[in-house]
């Protein structure tokens, strides 16, 4: 067993008892990322960038003292490259720390220097969409470890690394989790700052932790959660010691199985592996119950009409006048826009800015924006009325396994499919969790995924503890 | 033929709060280029807005004073267009539910006539940065993006260019009381585009508009207004259309040319601004700002008439600045007579006057309103010194900040006034007048003014002119 094996809390004890030190994690780590990256292509610019983010000299509470933990190439880290994985953010530094990461210099992080892969703009199911290239999944590098936090759920999975960050818009922890057989959490909106994030669709986008258990889980959720004066979003509410959710015991708890999520579609090897999780959780005293979210069939459409709407506006700040690639061949201003944004952009981020831009024109805007408004609240509304009698939600994280580099590229429509179990929930707002809940017979993580009413992540803690502590799915490990 | 001009004016002003609409930045004007941003104001990759508390205070007071409904519940939304003065490509402002809507401002008329001109709403936004041209490089300047800003769209309502003018003057005059913006047109911090059109006296529709913009001052405004009258009448009169466009003055050429037209028009995708959660403004807090509205021009000038009996046209100047009319109202408080329209002779005259020579505001004079109150006490009811000599004591007591009666000690100005004296003076007079003292005598009544101005001229101007002409007038009926 190497140092790079163990989770966040059991290096934390092995640092406490000066068994280990900071220096030695960091070194393994580093020779680690050195052995398999270059199969596993989780990292960004590890060539060109600094290995790690000078620390806080004085850290505040300590709680993450001398873990290294590894940043979505989204979240902005202060004076070092932070692209969000496309060509026109080639060369940006942004001049400031996202929240999230000022909070985890205060626990005493040390933030690695080289950000992971990512779909561009975090627009994908694959990582495909990255400048830089697909990242690999480490249970079978001819597959996609899912997106759009690929890289950050590859590189856990992968032991080259101990703690990750990603953001989810419409699954991009979840599912990428699931098929890479890691932990991933969607905390409920509001509740962790979106200060630094670069936005994808503002009303959607959470950053969440994804990590090798649900402990690990806790602990960096305890770092990173909070409101933020600087993030009008947040929600000024009291943060527990998620740790403290963690408990072996589920007796009593109500949990809701809605009969849109195990449909045709679903692929009969996840089901059936989804099937023998429920068992599992009822003989661990669950209480089941079949539910209906009626709603659950306009999500992907209505999704894809927010999110896009809100990207064509996000993104439309990277026109070559400030930062990032400026194309200037002519030395006229439409011409600059133009081939600034035709070069620096890929064909999935033009393909939804296009698509939002119209979703938002004169004479579209009632049709399309503002009818996807009211059924996105009529989807949360279906879960406003499930959880009146339930404590969280079981739905599997994606209908099926990791699937082949290049399946889905050919057809975007498929590809959007893929998120079809885990859009609803940001579009409610509410927190989920993907666990590793078994394997196919090829050998690929699946993934169930846990929802609870905005705010109890404790729940999910809770629920995904006890079904970890009685599985061994989390120990298995990828032989790269 | 004869038409009705229908005119509707949309007002930018720059709130003066301390930092910017949306972050800490400071609003300071004419600082070192884009030495005012930061990550937020400069649209950074990953930041994020957080409304000024300040500002809506500010702009909630404005809509109140214009008799807006507040709204309750409101929110933000976002303008998209692309422009390199416009960092984030979008511009945070209001659209569906804006801040507040259906005031009104009430605009005098030469006639008399109070014309009262509805607001249609006011609204928050935020300003973008200001483009630089030098030779062949265009340069941004980002200190003024995310100053806050308020729109306030009248009504078409106005009638005439000199109705717009009054609109102008009277919001000005109002938007300087509540003390939330320096509406100077020069530093851009009041901005003002006119929408434009003409129909058939009579007639119930509305004509086809112009939006005219790039006026620099209330006057430009004016101008531009006449001259877009004149042509557009002249359009209708030779049968022709109005093109629907943007028009912009040309302050040298004096006229408008065409910007672009409707079907170039911009479409800017308004939707809600997610980074921003609508908010609930709370009656309590709308009845708080209320009551820290001070007296508005208009009511002052009521009181001004009631409480001191000056005439409306005095206290219509007196009360044009609020802090030259905290001023006035002193002295006119002050002044130990019933009778108070001298001291708004010597404001609007005298001392207006100085200030006018001095480029600052009468409130900014060297001189406090105790130290006037005795000059106009002096001059007026005591009589000490004349009219005249009062002035160039007021200019000596504006240069060096002395109280008047230690001037007039000091320069011995005091009037004569006894009558030993006084005789003494017009006999010397009459004598050395023999010629002017005959036609007098013979019925030519000027002739006692020119003696008059003789005796003055021998007390070097000391002597009480009006005593002097009693005194006179006796001793030629005498002989």
């Amino acid at each position: 067993m190497e140092l790079y094996n163990l989770t966040a809390h059991e290096l934390l004890g092995k640092i406490k008892n000066k068994e280990v030190s900071p220096e030695e994690i960091f070194l393994a780590l580093k020779k680690r990322i050195k052995e398999v990256d270059c199969k596993v292509r989780a990292y960004v610019r590890a060539d060109k960038s600094e290995e790690r983010i000078r620390e806080s000299k004085n850290p505040k509470t300590g709680l993450l003292e001398g873990i290294p933990v590894s940043i979505k190439d989204n979240i902005c880290t202060d004076n070092c490259n932070t692209e969000c994985c496309s060509r026109i953010l080639e060369g940006f530094k942004p001049p400031y720390d996202a929240t999230v990461i000022k909070k985890l210099k205060e626990a005493g992080a040390v933030i690695l220097g080289f950000k992971t892969n990512m779909d561009e703009f975090a627009f994908g199911s694959s990582t495909e969409n990255s400048f830089f290239g697909s990242t690999r999944n480490p249970w079978d590098l001819e597959r996609v470890p899912g997106g759009s936090s690929g890289g950050s759920a590859a590189a856990v999975a992968a032991n080259e690394a101990i703690l990750a960050l990603g953001s989810d818009t419409g699954g991009s922890i979840r599912q990428p989790a699931s098929f890479c057989g890691v932990v991933g959490l969607k905390p409920t909106y509001g509740r962790v700052s979106r200060y630094g994030l670069i936005a994808f669709a503002s009303s959607l986008d959470q950053i969440g932790p994804i990590t090798k258990d649900v402990r690990d889980n806790a602990l960096l959720m305890n770092c990173i959660s909070g409101y933020d004066p600087m993030d009008s979003t947040s929600v000024d509410t009291n943060v527990p010691d998620y740790t403290q959710a963690l408990v072996n015991d589920i007796k009593g708890i109500k949990i809701g199985i809605p009969e849109e999520y195990f449909v045709a579609g679903l692929d009969p090897e996840v089901r059936s592996v989804l099937e023998e999780s429920i068992h599992k959780l009822k003989a661990l005293g669950a209480d089941f119950k079949e539910i209906s979210l009626p709603h659950t069939e306009y999500a992907v459409p209505v999704y894809y009409i927010i999110a896009t709407a809100e990207a064509s506006s996000n993104l439309a700040r990277f026109d070559g006048v400030q930062y990032g690639l400026r194309v200037d061949k002519t030395r006229n201003l439409i011409d600059m826009y133009k081939n600034t944004r035709a070069e620096g952009f890929g064909e999935e981020a033009k393909r939804r800015i296009i698509l939002g831009t119209f979703a938002l024109s004169h004479g579209y805007y009632d049709a399309y924006y503002l009818r996807a408004l009211k059924v996105r609240t009529l989807i949360k509304q279906d879960f406003d009325a499930a959880f009146k009698e339930l404590d969280c939600i079981l739905t599997p994280t994606s209908p099926t396994p990791a699937f082949k580099i290049g399946e889905k590229t050919a057809d975007p429509l498929k590809m959007y499919l893929s998120d079809i179990y885990t859009i609803s929930v940001n579009l409610a707002g509410i927190p989920a969790i993907s666990v590793p809940c078994g394997f196919t017979k090829k050998g690929l993580p699946v993934g169930l995924q846990i929802l609870a009413r905005p705010f109890a992540e404790e729940m999910l803690f809770r629920v995904a503890h006890t079904y970890e502590q009685n599985t061994c799915w989390h120990k298995m490990e990828p032989k790269i | 033929m004869d038409y009705e001009v229908v005119i509707g004016l949309e007002v930018h002003l720059h709130l003066n709060t301390r930092t910017k609409a949306f972050c800490g930045c400071s609003t300071e004007f004419g600082k070192e280029p884009n030495s005012g941003a930061c990550p937020v104001c400069l649209g950074f990759p990953g930041s994020l807005p957080v409304l000024n508390k300040t500002a809506l205070d500010y702009a909630i007071k404005v809509a109140l004073a214009l008799n807006c409904k507040v709204q309750e519940y409101t929110k933000f939304d976002r303008k998209n267009y692309f422009y390199p003065d416009l960092p984030k490509d979008y511009q945070v402002s209001q659209y569906d539910l804006p801040l507040s809507r259906d005031g009104f401002l009430d605009i005098y008329l030469p006639d008399a006539r109070v014309k009262r001109v509805g607001i249609h709403r006011v609204h928050m936004e935020e300003d973008a940065g200001k483009l630089i041209h030098k030779d062949t490089v265009s340069l941004v300047d980002f200190n003024r993006a995310g100053v806050p800003l308020l729109e306030i769209v009248s009504e078409p309502q106005m009638n005439s260019a000199q109705e717009a003018y009054e609109y102008l003057t009277v919001l000005k005059s109002i938007i300087q009381y509540l003390d939330v913006s320096d509406c100077d047109m020069e530093k851009g911090s009041l901005r003002c585009d006119a929408n434009i059109s003409l129909r058939k006296k009579g007639a119930l529709e509305l004509g086809t508009k112009t939006e005219l913009k790039n006026m620099n001052s209330f006057k430009a405004i004016k101008e531009a207004l006449v001259f877009e009258i004149e042509r557009q009448g002249g359009l209708l009169d030779s049968g022709k259309q109005i093109i629907q466009e943007t028009r912009l003055w040309d302050p040298k050429e004096l006229k408008t040319i065409s910007m672009r037209t409707k079907e170039e028009a911009k479409d800017y995708r308004y939707f809600p601004e997610p980074d921003l959660p609508p908010f609930i403004i709370k009656p309590d807090k709308i009845n708080e700002i209320k009551k820290a509205i001070p007296e508005l021009p208009r009511e002052k000038m009521l009181r001004f008439i009631k409480d001191y009996g000056i005439p409306e046209y005095d206290a219509k100047i007196l009360v044009s600045s609020k802090k030259d009319a905290d001023f006035a109202e002193k002295c006119l408080k002050e002044f130990p007579d019933t009778n108070k329209k001298p001291v708004a002779n010597w404001l609007i005259g005298p001392l207006a006057g100085a200030a006018g020579n001095r480029a600052c505001a009468i409130s900014e004079l060297r001189i406090s309103p105790a130290d006037l109150i005795g000059l106009i006490d002096l001059v007026e009811k005591k009589q000490a010194i004349s009219n005249l000599t009062g002035k160039s004591v007021l200019e000596d007591m504006l240069d060096t900040g002395e109280p008047a009666q230690k001037i007039i000690t000091e320069k011995n100005l005091a009037q004569i006034s006894d009558s030993g004296s006084l005789n003494l003076i017009v006999e010397e007079t009459i004598k050395e007048n023999p010629a002017s003292v005959n036609d007098y005598r013979c019925g030519k009544v000027n002739a006692l003014m020119f003696l008059v101005g003789q005796a003055m001229k021998k007390s070097r101007g000391k002597a009480n002119p009006k005593a002097v002409q009693e005194i006179l007038k006796r001793r030629l009926a005498d002989a």
